[in-house]
């Protein structure tokens, strides 16, 4: 084939994936790098990439500290309550005490934050959500990326990462193609900063047609967060809390300006209230999770889902009352028009004004991803001076892998770090990737040509298997030798949906059905490598996202089915484990794929707390316990006191 | 609603084509105009819309779900710094324009460059600070917080 191989050598800090985690690595690693070569690679354009690209109309993570408002360890408290305790609270505690720094930045640079005009503070939409006018969220940040970089590769897909072949499990950089000239692109690295994706549409969306691109996370999010570091090796952590959102029908317009600022409310199909009956039956699943405050968003999500399978359905979003006051119906709006253009476009459509008439809401299908209320991603280091020993090796958000760090999505263990605490994370390893290059870490990195050409060859093969086959039919889609990139995609989405708890099946799984998703998305992978063909280069990129999909998938199979419990309904339901268990599975799960085999060795691993679980029970009159070392009930079998100086 | 190009306004420029998250919006060869070729991987995002120069490009609702005969249009000028939309419903009883700032300052004029400011010293290398820290943190004289400062200690809570 006659694309060019295109080498960038000697580059100190590649960045892979511009969204918020990867702008702020890039922005943040000239500062601490004033002599690095600091490169960036993004499969669209940096102006209008990953996950923010639409805008924002809020900042879900602002700890307002400066306004005397919240504290780090606030948000640790709330993002563990959350997730049923499932966080890493070292690096949660380290991204809320860093991401106020980012939003003051982000209003320098120009970033229309609202403010409160009685208080002079910014104006909350709930406790931990600023309001802004973010349509041009992105390119403002991109813009403060742009100038710290040396150069920006648009429009490169990064498919794999470059391993050392001198020290075992060490980075040495990346290799994609181009999607517009359909070159080979080598970036040798001393360390590569992964600001990737999480996936959308690994799961059948509730759309059958052109919908489907109206998916809740954006449809180029396609795990290759995980695709890329799964396949290196690096350890995984939290695979199986996928995550599912409760939004306003078909749209999938956000619900969170509506409920904390615009006080809306839901109600069923009959217009009465719901949520609270349900609660009570939830104590035989969750125990005391369900006396927790606020009340975490998979258990109102399983009030939700219970309603409508008792046949009460729809939920409505009670919305004639607030709209009645103009200002409030114009923020509406303005929410959606900032962020979810097409929920606008479909009350339109179907002539819905939320001022006379309650829009339906529905439970969206399944997402993986590591930044909104879910902490899917790498197991990642910790920082120095808050860690425990078992989640610090040396370099604050480095993966398992020596040189491999990560931001956003790729970090596991930080839910609700959402745009600003993305952004944050990408600083803190931005730095922390400068200080393993001047420790010498990255010197006398060896990738031979050997591996180059292979993930070349590896790169166009779905193009030679359409090259070879195409003029096996005389024309259309089905050939006995391959299938295309959407095809594969829609094989992907229906076994996930049937066998992984997606939104057909009411998201129940168990171990029976996991068993044969794990076997049939076996089958899955090995028809792509063999058999994936993509006519030009555009679906040779569709081939790759999907590739990144089918490998963050076989990743949270295995973690569905090793968590032996239902520890966020709502989200997911082991049928076979419907009860959430303490005694076994207070852990966090970790995982690794091997490289060479394919296999997959899971483990629990130690969570660690930094505030105690009482605290976290209402009515918790909250402030001044809050601060407290804490003492812990003696629930654990085995509890050690560790302080790290 | 997945975005169109109208036939008369496109001048196949690729400025859509260039800005789009999707890599969905290209040229046809033969009329040399744009086009969405995937209509089921647009996200509505807008983005070829705001940044097309003919406001060549609009969306009509996504064929599952949406009928026909409404429309939102937008108009964004980094100049004046402002965005501008308008509703228009179905059935035309609801027709109105909003108004957003995009920006509170001369476009672009905000964002620093790194590679002019002053580097960090050693000693901030060797703690946990980022870069404006800890001033931009609650523009105080404090600094980070710390487990030590929060009175926190990091406690192993698990059992096997």
């Amino acid at each position: 084939m006659a694309y060019e191989t295109i080498v960038e050598d000697e580059i100190d800090v590649l960045v892979v994936g511009a969204g918020l985690g990867g702008t702020g690595a890039a922005f943040e690693a000239r500062y601490w790098g004033k002599d690095k070569k600091i490169i960036i690679a993004e499969k669209a354009n940096i102006d209008r990439s990953g996950a923010v690209a639409q805008g924002l109309y809020a900042i879900n993570c602002y700890m307002g500290t400066r306004f005397g408002e919240n504290n780090p360890e606030d948000h640790v408290r709330y993002a563990r309550n959350d997730l049923m305790g499932m966080v890493r609270e070292d690096l949660l505690f380290d991204m809320a005490r860093h991401v106020d720094s980012a939003v003051h930045q982000f209003e320098e640079w120009g970033l229309p934050i609202m403010r409160n005009e009685k208080t002079g503070t910014y104006q909350r939409e709930g406790k931990w959500q600023i309001m802004i006018h973010g349509e041009s969220y992105k390119p403002i940040v991109a813009e403060a990326a742009k100038k710290s970089a040396d150069q920006v590769f648009n429009r490169v897909c990064v498919t794999h990462l470059l391993m050392d072949e001198k020290d075992e499990n060490r980075v040495g950089g990346a290799v994609g193609f181009n999607v517009r000239t359909g070159n080979y692109h080598v970036f040798k690295s001393k360390t590569v900063i992964v600001g990737a994706g999480g996936a959308s549409n690994i799961y059948k969306p509730r759309s059958v047609g052109e919908g489907a691109g109206r998916v809740w996370y954006a449809p180029w999010s396609s795990g290759s967060a995980y695709g890329l570091m799964i396949e290196a090796g690096a350890e995984m952590m939290q695979m199986e809390n996928k995550i599912v959102l409760a939004r306003f029908k078909d749209g999938y317009g956000p619900v969170g300006a509506y409920f904390l600022h615009l006080k809306t409310y839901t109600q069923n199909g009959n217009g009465e209230e719901y949520e609270s009956k349900w609660f009570p039956g939830l104590r035989d699943i969750v125990g005391k999770y369900i006396d927790h405050e606020p009340i975490p968003t998979c258990l109102r999500n399983h009030a939700f889902i219970s309603e409508v399978n008792a046949g009460r359905g729809p939920i409505y979003m009670v919305t004639t009352e607030a709209f009645q006051d103009p200002h409030l119906e114009e923020i509406g709006w303005h929410n959606f028009l900032g962020m979810t253009v097409s929920q606008a476009v479909l009350w339109a459509a179907t002539d819905v004004d939320p001022k006379y008439e309650n829009p339906e809401l529905t439970t969206s299908e399944p997402y993986v991803m590591g930044s909104h209320a879910t902490g899917c991603g790498a197991w990642c280091s910790g920082p120095r001076d808050v860690s425990p020993d078992e989640y610090f090796w040396g370099y604050n958000r480095m993966t398992t892998i020596q040189g491999l760090f990560g931001a956003g999505d790729a970090v596991g263990g930080t839910p609700h770090a959402f745009s600003s605490g993305s952004f944050t994370e990408g600083r803190l390893a931005a730095k922390a990737a400068v200080e393993y290059i001047n420790d010498g870490k990255g010197e006398g990195i060896n990738i031979s040509d050997t591996q180059i050409e292979k993930r070349r060859a590896q790169i166009y093969q779905p193009m030679e298997t359409y090259k070879v086959y195409r003029n096996h039919i005389t024309a259309g889609t089905v050939n006995p030798y391959y299938i295309n990139p959407r095809q594969g995609l829609d094989r992907l989405q229906k076994l996930m949906d049937e066998y992984c708890g997606g939104a057909g099946v009411s998201y129940m799984t168990n171990d029976n059905l996991l068993n044969i998703g794990i076997k049939k998305l076996g089958l899955l992978a090995e028809d792509w490598d063999g058999g994936i063909a993509a006519k030009d280069i555009h679906e040779l990129l569709r081939a790759w996202e999907l590739k990144h999909r089918i490998l963050t998938s076989e990743s949270v199979l295995h973690h569905t089915l090793f968590r032996e419990e239902t520890r966020w309904p709502g989200y997911y339901y082991r049928g076979d484990k419907m009860q959430l268990d303490d005694e076994n599975w207070h852990v966090l799960t970790v995982s690794r794929r091997n490289p060479e085999t394919g296999e997959y060795k899971l483990r629990k691993a130690p969570i660690y707390h930094l505030v105690d679980e009482e605290e976290e029970k209402k009515p918790a009159k909250k402030k001044t316990v809050a601060k407290k070392p804490a003492t812990k009930k003696p629930a654990a079998k085995k509890k050690v006191t560790k302080a790290k100086s | 609603m997945p975005t169109y190009v109208h036939m008369t306004r496109c001048d196949g420029c690729g400025q859509c084509v260039d800005i789009c998250p999707s890599d969905i919006m290209h040229i046809d060869t033969d009329i040399r105009r744009a086009y969405n070729i995937e209509p089921d991987m647009c996200w509505e995002c807008y983005s070829c819309v705001k940044a097309c120069p003919h406001n060549a490009i609009s969306v009509r609702g996504y064929a599952d779900f949406a009928p026909l005969g409404s429309s939102v249009r937008v108009r964004r000028d980094e100049e004046k710094g402002v965005i501008a939309w308008r509703i228009i419903f179905r059935n035309g009883k609801k027709d109105w324009d909003l108004i957003a700032p995009i920006t509170t300052v001369p476009w672009g004029e905000g964002i620093p460059d790194l590679n002019t400011v002053e580097g960090p010293a050693d000693s901030m290398r060797d703690s946990q600070l980022l870069y404006n820290e800890p001033k931009y943190v609650r523009f105080d004289e404090g600094g980070l917080h710390t487990l030590e400062s929060n009175k926190l200690v990091m406690k192993e809570g698990v059992y096997y």
